[in-house]
């Protein structure tokens, strides 16, 4: 019984993990090639979820409701970038924080202002609608593998993009030394808005692939953000690779801790104090496991060599 | 890091203590707003927005000594307030009323929790400091949400305000308004000796350039903490009043966003001057609380159903006013009156 709980939960970690980096990937490449701060990243997953809600209710079609809204994402992330990231650049860290941080204020209630406060439910597609039996005994519902399955496809096309093409090898010459590319002739402003685009759109994805699961609302991208930046944090800024393997890391500390944390404790405590300890415990692993990881490594586990 | 000392130098105090204008200004207006509130008629609404203002006066000043002075940007500092508020509450809510036993318990502890976060935080720069501060922070805010019988979620309300010494007089508004003006008056005045001492200088040569710091014999490190342990006590000090303001508690109080709203006090009065931080937090809070009414009087040419939507939804001008005053207004406020006129 605990064996196939255990496994359900790492099901549910790897499917929040994969999710956490699509939208750490791009934030932690924004972040490596320009050094910029992007608070408001998180919006750009909220974005997503409002996009593929406005369009499935349009068309009446997830897949399609997806197709449209990905293009909308990356034009948007685009737009937002035109209009505001491009004159922040040359700022410090503090600027960056606090303008991105104005940029969410506007776009929570921008999204209220359109979409209402209420939250938006977004059925899940009729194909990948069910359970399906993955073990004997056990349900597990079919949209969830299929988040899991786009997520793990993802970071397959990620990692050639970025580790087999020439954008890519670009890109990761601009995490490590973006002046050093901008010096042999690189036009950096155009590499950084091609990665800016694309991470806008990766996170939109996101917040487009957990429409049907969640509810989708203004402010749910705050949250996630600040786990993704624990996610870039932990696997070092910049790091593709980093960023996957914490992005995983976070996700089953996070889902194992919250189901284990109360009976791993009863080792140790009584039931009742076990699982009052667990239920506090549980959402602040992350944040412990940050720190530690920190204290011992302060940039990060995979830290792009500068 | 090193940019953010090379952008926003804060001026060379003289050594001399000199009269400076904003200040007095500021502590006189505060000093005479009482009479003007009596005299508006809505007496209660201006002091309880007053009072706010000092309060969140206190918390900016607070980071803004850690901030301006020492380049540290915590995006975990509303983690003090709740440990100011969660102190009040937690000890109120065992009988534990009086403020000259809650005070002193909510510094401890908020020294406490600043010297161990800190000492962790302090070994990492730059980016990874913000992010650290802020987990610290987020780690606080997830277990006030759990804290189950101190009203988890939701919060606790307090049964009323905090004694002080036996009396309830805080219970008056007036009076809780004069206790939080000597409080914003003290946390000044000793944040002001703090900075002008050697300590302050250390601090910011430390800012400058830590390295040479470090060559000429002064261990950085401790400064820095230091700095941060007195930063999150004024913060906590900050929390105790604001719990008694508001007769609540929640782990509202330190939400991540709050902490932003905390950085965007300081940076909007101007970074490195304390009274700055006061005018940034009295800027921020009262353009939250009129931006609404401002939108709606405005915009007198549209209909009325659109002037409501609009004041409703501030927020979309709120955010870009924001993002506006960090793209051009450089310096902050402070920055703007110190700036000799062009032409």
């Amino acid at each position: 019984m605990n064996a196939t709980l255990l496994f359900v939960q790492a099901l549910n970690g790897l499917q929040f993990g994969l999710i956490l980096f699509l939208i750490a990937a791009g934030l932690t490449l924004v972040f490596g090639v320009m050094d910029f701060i992007n608070l408001a990243h998180g919006v750009q997953y909220m974005v997503g979820a409002y996009l593929v809600a406005a369009f499935s209710a349009w068309t009446g079609s997830f897949g399609w409701a997806l197709l449209l809204a990905l293009p909308s994402a990356l034009a948007f992330g685009l737009l937002l970038e035109v209009l505001v990231f491009r004159h922040l650049y040359d700022r410090d860290h503090l600027d960056q924080v606090l303008a991105t941080f104005g940029v969410i204020l506007f776009l929570n209630q921008g999204v209220k202002f359109v979409w209402g406060a209420a939250p938006l439910s977004v059925p899940v597609p009729e194909l990948l609608s069910g359970s399906i039996e993955i073990a004997s005994g056990l349900l597990y519902p079919v949209y969830r593998l299929a988040i899991i399955a786009a997520g793990l496809v993802v970071a397959a096309l990620l990692y050639a993009l970025v580790n087999h093409t020439r954008v890519g090898m670009l890109v990761r010459a601009g995490a490590s030394n973006a002046a050093m590319v901008s010096a042999l002739g690189v036009n950096i402003q155009r590499l950084f808005m091609i990665v800016f685009g694309f991470g806008a759109m990766l996170a939109g994805f996101a917040g487009a692939m957990v429409a049907p699961i969640l509810s989708v609302e203004p402010g749910m991208g705050d949250n996630i953000l600040i786990l993704a930046f624990v996610v870039i944090v932990i696997g070092g800024i910049g790091s593709i690779r980093g960023a996957f393997l914490a992005a995983l890391l976070i996700g089953l500390v996070d889902t194992v801790g919250r189901s284990f944390a109360p009976n791993l404790l009863r080792l140790v405590l009584d039931p009742a104090a076990a699982s009052q300890t667990g239920r506090a415990i549980a959402p602040m692993l992350i944040y412990i496991f940050m720190a530690a990881v920190l204290f011992f490594r302060p940039s990060g586990l995979f830290p792009v060599k500068r | 890091m090193t940019e953010l000392a090379e952008t926003h130098a804060a001026p060379m105090p003289s050594l001399r203590p000199r009269l400076e204008i904003v200040p007095i200004l500021l502590f006189a207006a505060f000093a005479a707003a009482p009479l003007l509130a009596m005299a508006s008629g809505a007496e209660g609404y201006v002091l309880s927005l007053l009072t706010r203002v000092m309060i969140f006066g206190i918390a900016a000043m607070a980071l803004d000594l850690i901030l301006g002075y020492g380049a540290l940007v915590s995006f975990g500092h509303a983690a003090f307030l709740g440990i100011g508020g969660y102190a009040v509450g937690i000890l109120a809510s065992h009988g534990i009323e009086d403020a000259l036993v809650q005070v002193p318990v909510a510094l401890a502890a908020s020294a406490l929790f600043a010297l161990v976060t800190g000492a962790i935080s302090l070994r990492t720069k730059g980016v990874y400091f913000i992010m650290i501060t802020l987990a610290f922070g987020q780690m606080l805010y997830f277990l006030a949400t759990s804290l189950a019988a101190y009203g988890g979620d939701d919060g606790m309300t307090l049964s009323s305000r905090s004694l002080l010494a036996g009396s309830s007089i805080l219970e008056s508004d007036f009076a809780f308004y004069w206790v939080c003006l000597l409080c914003l008056l003290g946390a000044y005045a000793f944040s002001r000796s703090a900075v002008a001492s050697r300590f302050g200088r250390v601090l910011r040569g430390t800012r400058e350039n830590a390295v040479r710091m470090e060559a000429i014999g002064f261990q950085p490190f401790r400064f820095q903490l230091m700095a941060y342990v007195i930063s999150g006590m004024l913060a906590g000090l900050a929390g105790c009043l604001l719990a008694n303001q508001a007769e609540f508690v929640s782990p509202a109080f330190m939400t991540w966003q709050r902490s932003g709203e905390l950085i965007f006090m300081v940076v909007l009065g101007g970074l490195g001057s304390l009274h700055g931080a006061i005018v940034g937090a009295a800027a921020f809070l009262l353009l939250e609380e009129f931006l609404p009414e401002l939108l709606h009087g405005l915009s007198f040419f549209l209909s009325e159903e659109a002037r409501a939507h609009l004041a409703e939804n501030w927020k979309m001008v709120f955010g870009p006013l924001l993002i506006l005053i960090v793209l051009f207004a450089r310096g902050g406020i402070m920055g703007l009156l110190r700036r000799p006129r062009h032409g």
